[in-house]
């Protein structure tokens, strides 16, 4: 019951079976199939980020003893829509003197590569585009696309802001990318596999959720993902006391949107990540058949997005050495000494 | 249009777009667009491995290269004083012997490739390729994957004692 597997199978088959009618062959009806998914996870997704930055402003807004959005429909809902309209129409200023292909592919790559990570996430039962047999891994490998990006924004606009936000933000996600991935391995060492509808599925109760045998292997993630995500206290790329707004300073218009949304997307996707791994993705913590999977799965994501919201609106900012030296110096060792127990303890118990 | 044809398109517009980009990074004047179509490149390399059901490379493709790449921008940005129009000498006067002992090769490629019964056969990719390529790893092949390992830590150590100026 309300699983929308069974609707999205009835409804496919209708529309496949027209297709079949007009006389097209089963691969290039697969292949439009693959379209309507691309374009219905795009809708969810941007649909998602439209809230998430609604939310962002509200969640701040309390913290900080103000109402945030009110005018703009019932308690400011569709103030994000109107946000977006706007930098829609906006003229798209683009400076002299730019490296203008670099200037104009970087937002196009850092939100395509932020938006293909959903391709292999189980957003509920059933509902999972393309599980992976290395799902994990190439949720790594795609994220990492974003540091191409934020490159390419800093030395394509042509600005010293620009360029030392961009620069900084690689070095920094090449550096936390190193304790992200090695805190992943311990879930993966468990769980025997990289395919994510696999590690859900082995995450069917409350206790057999990957955390209370990672709980070390989370903490370390979740710091890392903090800072993959460029959200304070990791935000300094786009510090905007020293750098004016890092490396999305000379975009305007729709490009600048494209680098907003990415980011909120980037922070959907860590906490996406984070429950998959180590909270039991889609399971309800009653057992597997307790309400519908995809609503535990978007409760407990938004959680996690709330927790990074949390994040920024409470911590200072990190100066940039003691970045680095804590990545290097404490987040890496933590990582090996996961790693080492989770292989001690798979050889006792096991 | 046939499925075959589909494979086919898939194939040759991957194809294209490996030696596009390829042709482009060597053929930029400007360092930085080289480093951006080598990314390119890389992807799509990846696509073909993706076309060959090579998951497990295809993202390690992705994720060794276009890190590496990232890190080639960051020295290029770093360590050279002129980035873009930088002019270039393609060529000089060797260029009529160089082209000749290249197509020579290229001859050679294609009359070998041409002439390699190569063995055709319908076997399936294995499901979980990362489990069995980690099981050789550690088990038949953990000699070489020791030795490449050696040589690369070796490969660093001699990067930073070059780079070390004092």
């Amino acid at each position: 019951m309300f699983e929308l597997r069974g609707l999205i199978d009835t409804i496919w088959g209708w529309i496949a079976g027209l297709l079949a009618d007009i006389g097209l062959s089963a691969g290039l009806v697969q292949l439009i199939g693959y379209a309507i998914i691309a374009a219905v996870l795009f809708g969810v997704i941007a649909l998602v980020v439209l809230f998430l930055v609604w939310w962002e402003r509200k969640v701040s807004a309390k913290m900080q003893d103000r109402l945030g959005p009110m005018r703009v429909g019932w308690h400011g809902i569709i103030q994000t829509i109107a946000d977006a309209m706007k930098l829609l129409q906006k003229e798209d200023i683009t400076p002299k003197n730019i490296d203008f292909p670099i200037h104009f592919w970087a937002p196009v790559i850092t939100f395509v590569a932020a938006f293909m990570v959903y391709v292999t996430v189980p957003f509920g039962k059933g509902l999972i585009v393309a599980d992976l047999n290395v799902g994990v891994l190439y949720i790594i490998a795609i994220t990492t696309f974003t540091v191409i990006g934020l490159l390419m924004a800093g030395w394509g606009s042509n600005n010293k802001y620009a360029l030392l936000g961009g620069f900084r933000s690689a070095a920094q996600v090449v550096s936390y990318e190193v304790p992200l991935t090695l805190s992943l391995l311990g879930v993966i060492m468990i769980s025997q596999t990289l395919s994510l509808g696999t590690i859900v599925g082995q995450q069917d109760g409350f206790f057999k959720w990957y955390v209370w045998r990672q709980p070390l292997g989370f903490v370390i993630f979740w710091i890392a993902a903090t800072a993959e995500c460029n959200r304070t206290p990791f935000d300094l790329p786009e510090a905007d006391s020293e750098l004016v707004a890092g490396f999305v300073t000379e975009y305007s218009g729709m490009k600048f949107a494209m680098f907003f949304l990415a980011e909120f997307l980037n922070m959907f996707t860590a906490s996406v990540v984070a429950v998959t791994l180590f909270f039991g993705g889609w399971m309800s913590p009653f057992g597997p058949d307790f309400g519908p999977s995809w609503l535990w799965f978007f409760a407990k994501t938004f959680f996690f997005v709330f927790v990074l919201m949390w994040f920024r609106w409470t911590y200072p900012r990190l100066r940039v050495d003691q970045l680095m030296g804590f990545a290097w110096k404490v987040l890496l060792p933590l990582a090996f000494l996961n790693i080492l127990l989770t292989g001690l303890g798979i050889y006792i118990f096991d | 249009m046939t499925d075959a044809f589909l494979t086919n398109l898939a194939f040759y517009v991957i194809s294209f777009c490996v030696i596009a980009g390829g042709i482009f990074v060597v053929s930029s004047r400007n360092l930085f667009h080289s480093a951006v179509f080598l990314v390119f490149t890389l992807f799509s390399v990846a696509g073909i491995f993706v076309m060959l059901s090579a998951y497990l490379l295809a993202a390690i493709q992705v994720l060794v290269y276009v890190g590496a790449v990232a890190m080639l921008m960051i020295f290029g940005v770093m360590l050279t004083t002129q980035l873009s129009n930088v002019r270039i000498r393609y060529m000089n006067e060797q260029v009529w012997p160089a082209l000749l002992i290249c197509a020579g090769f290229l001859a050679l490629l294609v009359y070998g490739l041409t002439d390699t019964p190569f063995a055709t056969g319908n076997v399936a990719a294995p499901v979980e390729g990362a489990k069995a390529i980690g099981t050789l790893l550690m088990t038949k092949y953990v000699l070489p994957f020791e030795m490449v390992s050696v040589l690369l830590l070796a490969a660093l150590v001699g990067a930073i004692v070059i780079a070390k100026k004092d």
